[in-house]
């Protein structure tokens, strides 16, 4: 059974980190950052060509992770694979013995990096769970043809922007993500406890009833937060955030102390992962390094967090 | 209306390579239109042509050139002229349907053939349908999602869009967005709670042939 699935219903708090797999072959990085993990997070996202950019598979790391121990979380976007290749994906992964996913849009080609690339998407978010959900309750594929041994069960999930306008259409989406079987979802980077405040709020009016992980993207410097609330859909870090980033990297530069900006973005991270759990706000979080997965575990310690 | 755009000079000269003598078959209808097969575009093309040392020997404008018996007429003068190539200025549906009806005379398109579009206003066409075989628009406010969201999303938008716009091309509206401003002006936002039935490809596969006489 699923880790995260034994955590949530558990009524446990949920902790999970995101590792993109290599532009390559060798899977080296990986493997030594997802040995940092083990043991300080219940499972590990592996993303599916995060912002259309080009990696190995996901389904090939999450297969090491697996091999290794270490509880991997199948990403699986609509934009490169129809429903067949989704599908086969999933039994693949199901041999594997990986039972947790999580259904993504995914991003436009021409926002990433092979840029002429044709986009699929035949089954966006809603449709990925909606397949998945049908192959479990009938035993059968995409066509409706029995699976040989019958049909394997994943622990479904999908991600939320919790700061979105209109909100009735991200509330909406959300439904139906639900409605068709997403059992627990994390959501885009979180900054401002109110906004996931507001946000649940919303999902408890609206009658929604899913295991919610905020999501925790530690800060690195002044400069990359004010580029994601330029460019991330849904990201907004607030000024007195980014002025603290600032003054760190100039006292860093004053006293020749090198860091002091990502220390402090840990810091922030922390201290927001503490508040969640402490203040009971939501089941969870799932923290995305973007690259600096061996912080994770530090973050966590700081935030008083053991799994 | 089909939208052509007219390919480089460069591209349609390199097709008709070492042709001496040229026919030119251009469009009345959405060609005429969008100014890539009309009179003054055969007119432009001819001059071209002989700049460059070729004979155009006929020229002709079916009304429709996707419309097989009316193209059949309208290519006996052509044909009679027995020239090395024939250039169709028509959308892709349209010359197809001359070169079934020109010999072994080699036809070449001189517009790419771009989208069915709405004309806003004259000489401004925007893409408003894209053939899905399902019509969805009763349950999008006339709005078709499988166009206007650049990824065809039918279950509402992704989480891409940034202060209305789209990630795609950010000088288009969300789709999504605009659909849902639609169905809150029409009293209708009920529509976007209902459970979708999920569209499928099977009924677009293609080449489709519709015939109302129960045979092709």
């Amino acid at each position: 059974m699923s880790v995260l699935k034994e955590v949530l219903e558990a009524g446990k708090f949920g902790v999970t980190a995101e590792m993109a797999p290599p532009k390559g072959y060798d899977f080296a990085e990986q493997m030594e950052a997802a040995e940092v993990l083990r043991g300080k997070v219940h499972a590990v996202n592996v993303t599916d060509m995060q912002s259309a950019c080009l990696k190995a598979t996901g389904l090939g790391l999450c297969i090491k992770l697996k091999q290794a121990g270490i509880e991997p979380i199948l990403q699986m976007t609509g934009r490169d694979r129809n429903r067949m290749a989704l599908m086969g994906d999933a039994l693949a992964a199901a041999g594997f013995g990986i039972d947790t996913m999580l259904a993504l849009t995914g991003d436009h080609p021409v926002v990433g990096d092979c840029k002429n690339t044709k986009p699929v998407y035949d089954l966006d978010s809603v449709g990925i769970l909606k397949m998945l959900s049908k192959m479990e309750e009938t035993g059968c594929d995409c066509g409706g043809n029995e699976i040989v041994g019958g049909a394997p069960k994943f622990y479904k999930g999908a991600a939320v922007t919790p700061l979105y306008d209109p909100m009735f259409l991200q509330v909406n989406k959300l439904r139906q993500k639900v409605e068709n079987g997403a059992m627990y979802v994390q959501t885009q980077g979180i900054f401002d406890l109110d906004v996931l405040k507001r946000f649940i709020e919303m999902v408890d009016k609206a009658g929604i009833k899913v295991h919610i992980m905020a999501g925790i993207i530690p800060l690195k410097g002044a400069g990359g937060a004010k580029y994601m609330n330029e460019n991330v859909p849904g990201i907004a870090v607030p000024q007195d955030m980014i002025d603290k980033l600032s003054a760190a990297a100039a006292e860093g530069k004053e006293k020749g102390i090198k860091g002091l900006p990502a220390k402090l973005g840990m810091e922030m991270a922390a201290e927001m992962i503490a508040k969640i759990k402490d203040e009971k706000l939501c089941d969870g979080v799932h923290v995305m390094a973007i690259g600096a997965e061996k912080n994770v575990p530090t973050i966590l310690e700081m935030a008083g967090i053991t799994v | 209306m089909i939208i052509t755009q007219k390919k480089p000079i460069e591209e349609v000269m390199a097709m008709v390579g070492e042709a001496k003598t040229v026919a030119i078959v251009g469009c009345g209808s959405c060609a005429t239109a969008c100014q890539t097969g009309g009179e003054p575009q055969i007119a432009e093309l001819t001059a071209v042509l002989e700049q460059a040392g070729k004979k155009v020997v006929a020229t002709t404008v079916a009304d429709y050139c996707c419309m097989n018996l009316g193209v059949k007429a309208k290519m006996k003068p052509i044909n009679a002229a027995n020239p090395d190539c024939v250039i169709c200025m028509s959308c892709g549906d349209g010359v197809q349907c001359v070169a079934k009806n020109a010999g072994n005379a080699p036809v070449y398109p001189s517009n790419d053939t771009m989208y069915l579009g709405e004309a806003v206003r004259f000489g401004v066409w925007e893409e408003a349908c894209r053939f899905c075989g399902q019509c969805v628009l009763g349950q999008t406010g006339a709005i078709c999602p499988i166009t206007q969201c650049a990824k065809s999303l039918v279950n509402g938008p992704c989480g891409g869009q940034k202060n209305g716009k789209c990630e795609v091309n950010p000088e288009n509206d969300c789709a999504w967005i605009k659909i849902y401003e639609r169905l809150q002006a029409t009293n209708q936002l009920d529509k976007l709670m209902q459970t979708r039935e999920d569209k499928g490809y099977e009924k677009v596969a293609y080449p489709r042939t519709i015939s109302l006489r129960g045979k092709k």
